[in-house]
């Protein structure tokens, strides 16, 4: 499942050394979660990549991605997993964006909005997940390029109890490295 | 069924003359409670059954210096621990400490009568604490009856000082146990989810308390989202889900030695633990390819044994308090619904036939309820019979969830989110739909779920 980029299997395997012997200092204050930067609201182009060159993204980078495909993400209906015409459309730009980039590997976040109870929503979260990544592998993408992983509803990209947020929350991201 | 409605009223003894039933009920139970009509007592909705009880400051034999504080003093705050549980049951109004007279050491084994029957109490808590040689602490709990001034119940209370309030829940336990017919429930822990951060990054670190909110403790940093904690029902280990690594996995860790390992090795995402009865399995549900469905593997690790294999999502699994059966909510008809099976997987059927959907079932210690998340325009907390009869809605707010119960069964804690942003507290209800309360955090807080008894 987790042939993603080099950076990602370092990160791992740091993090297995910590997790190893590391619970044992709870009284350490929390660092800020190291995922997030991903999972809230991008789209504007060169959002969260503060490091590359400001006018020039890597090719094959999520600054790169985001300029290059109309959106990162596609959205769900309440408790609904099938994708929406919209949706392929939006996923079909991605794949052509990915089919150019045969090496880079992908992450497809899946998330819910806040009106479901937890755990059932981390199911639906990783169905939406799923639901993309079939859907890109169907258009070629190859799936060991794909990794998937749901938030549930822990990670709303919009704040608020709005029909509005809700409806930005259903999400399915997918994401690149940096 | 019927027990959990009834006080101790008809129990023999002095203790009928403690009267639990001066005024009525306020209401009928409903449906599902009825057959106890005929008893005298139950326990009503609301703040009508109460009884005005003492608890006067405890004395000590000798002031002496301890971990915990000098005896001398620790009367006092023992006597405020057991008034303030005692109260929190809604079962009781507490008179005291404050404002009380102090207690001599001959006067806690031998009454002052004709003093406690010119209050409104009907019956009183009195205790001392002392010091032991081998550096613990005693705390003797003595209840009597104002009426036929007999004591009803004693017992000494040892524990080391680092657990000084125990000795206190023990003591309001002791009472509460003897006067109302139930079990105990103040000698236990919550575990839970400590919130903090903004919506889109939400802290989440694992955290205990004592069931009042005392004793407070992070168990992890933070680093990474931690959700749905469990403790085993011997209060050793917690079995929760955690972001560790980017991978969303069910992990064990054992509160002795503070150390976490991940529970099934399996590469997909594991959620929803609960251990059984007797700690030694858990039950949970993995996602595969977005299928998700209930497994149960031990509590040590190895082999999982899948339990479901219906085309949708089968999760949040609870064990039936023997053990025989498991109760999980699942959308196989559309939307989700609860459903009981068999520990095997075997004889799957629906439970849940009201409108709307049905979450995060729980199983009661005494087996004859299953409480729930329902889901109908507002999220709230309820119960129905373990055939599916008889539901109840017990509170009405607008995104309650996940309720999980008291060792006694008479509490349900659960989480309740705000409107707009979502921020978390802890609350608890009773069974009877009454006495909703607030649990205190230092953060926000989800997930909790209440601990067995301390052993």
């Amino acid at each position: 499942m987790n042939k993603t980029a080099l950076r990602l299997t370092a990160l791992a395997v740091a993090l297995s050394l910590t997790a190893a012997c590391g619970s044992r200092r709870p009284n350490q204050l929390p660092p800020p979660p190291g995922d997030a930067a991903t999972t809230g609201e991008t789209g504007s182009p060169g959002a969260g990549d503060q490091s590359g060159a400001p006018d020039a993204p890597v090719p094959g980078s999520q600054a790169d991605f985001l300029r290059s495909v109309p959106s990162d993400r596609v959205f769900f209906d309440t408790d609904v997993y099938a994708l929406s015409a919209e949706a392929r459309a939006t996923l079909d730009a991605q794949v052509e964006y990915l089919l150019r980039y045969p090496n880079v590997s992908v992450t497809i976040e899946g998330h819910a909005d806040e009106r479901g109870t937890r755990e059932y929503n981390l199911a639906l979260g990783d169905r939406r997940a799923n639901s993309v990544r079939n859907y890109l592998e169907s258009r070629g993408v190859a799936a060991g390029r794909m990794t998937t992983i749901s938030w549930g509803k822990e990670r709303p990209a919009v704040e608020g109890s709005t029909e509005e947020a809700w409806s930005r929350n259903r999400r399915a991201v997918t994401v690149l490295p940096n | 069924m019927k027990s959990w409605l009834l006080l101790a009223l008809s129990m023999p003894g002095a203790a009928a003359s403690v009267a639990l039933a001066q005024e009525p009920p306020a209401e009928l139970a409903p449906a599902a409670d009825a057959q106890g009509e005929d008893e005298p007592i139950r326990l009503g909705e609301g703040v009508i059954t109460v009884v005005p009880i003492a608890v006067p400051p405890m004395p000590t034999p000798a002031a002496v210096a301890t971990p915990a504080g000098n005896t001398s003093a620790l009367g006092l705050q023992v006597a405020q621990i057991v008034a303030s549980d005692l109260r929190n049951s809604n079962v009781f109004t507490p008179m005291g400490p404050q404002g009380l007279p102090a207690v001599s050491i001959p006067q806690v084994t031998a009454p002052d009568y004709g003093f406690w029957s010119g209050t409104s109490a009907q019956a009183l808590v009195q205790g001392a604490v002392r010091a032991n040689p081998d550096g613990t602490i005693t705390v003797g709990c003595h209840l009597y009856d104002l009426a036929s001034r007999s004591e009803l119940t004693r017992q000494d209370l040892t524990v080391p000082p680092a657990q000084w309030r125990r000795a206190a829940h023990r003591c309001a336990d002791l009472v509460y146990s003897r006067l109302t017919g139930e079990g105990a429930m103040f000698d236990s822990r919550v575990v839970y989810v400590a919130e903090s951060g903004p919506p889109g990054r939400r802290i989440k670190r694992l955290a205990i308390m004592d069931q009042d909110g005392a004793n407070h403790r992070f168990l992890t940093n933070g680093q990474f989202t931690a959700l749905t904690p469990r403790l085993s029902p011997d209060n050793r280990t917690i079995t929760y889900m955690t972001y560790t690594d980017e991978q969303p996995r069910v992990f064990v860790y054992d509160l002795a030695s503070g150390r976490s390992r991940p529970l099934v090795d399996a590469p997909h995402m594991t959620f929803a633990p609960r251990f059984s009865p007797d700690s030694r399995q858990i039950v949970f549900s993995m996602a595969v390819n977005g299928n998700t469905d209930v497994y149960r593997i031990s509590a040590q690790g190895g082999r999982p044994q899948r339990l479901t294999n219906a085309p949708g999502i089968d999760t949040g699994g609870s064990f039936s308090p023997d053990g025989s059966r498991i109760v999980f909510e699942s959308d196989r008809s559309g939307g989700q619904q609860l459903y009981v099976m068999n520990a095997d997987g075997s004889n799957q059927r629906r439970i849940s036939f009201g409108g709307g959907r049905y979450a995060t079932p729980s199983w009661s210690p005494r087996g004859n309820l299953i409480a729930f998340t329902k889901v109908a325009g507002n999220f709230r907390i309820g119960v129905m019979a373990s055939d599916g009869s008889g539901e109840r809605l017990l509170t009405n707010g607008w995104h309650d969830e996940g309720p999980s119960w008291a060792p006694n069964g008479r509490v349900l804690i659960f989480f309740r989110s705000a409107q707009g942003s979502g921020r978390g507290s802890i609350w608890s209800v009773d069974l009877t739909g009454g006495n909703e309360r607030r649990i205190p955090t230092p953060l926000d807080g989800s997930d909790p779920a209440w601990s067995a008894i301390n052993p």
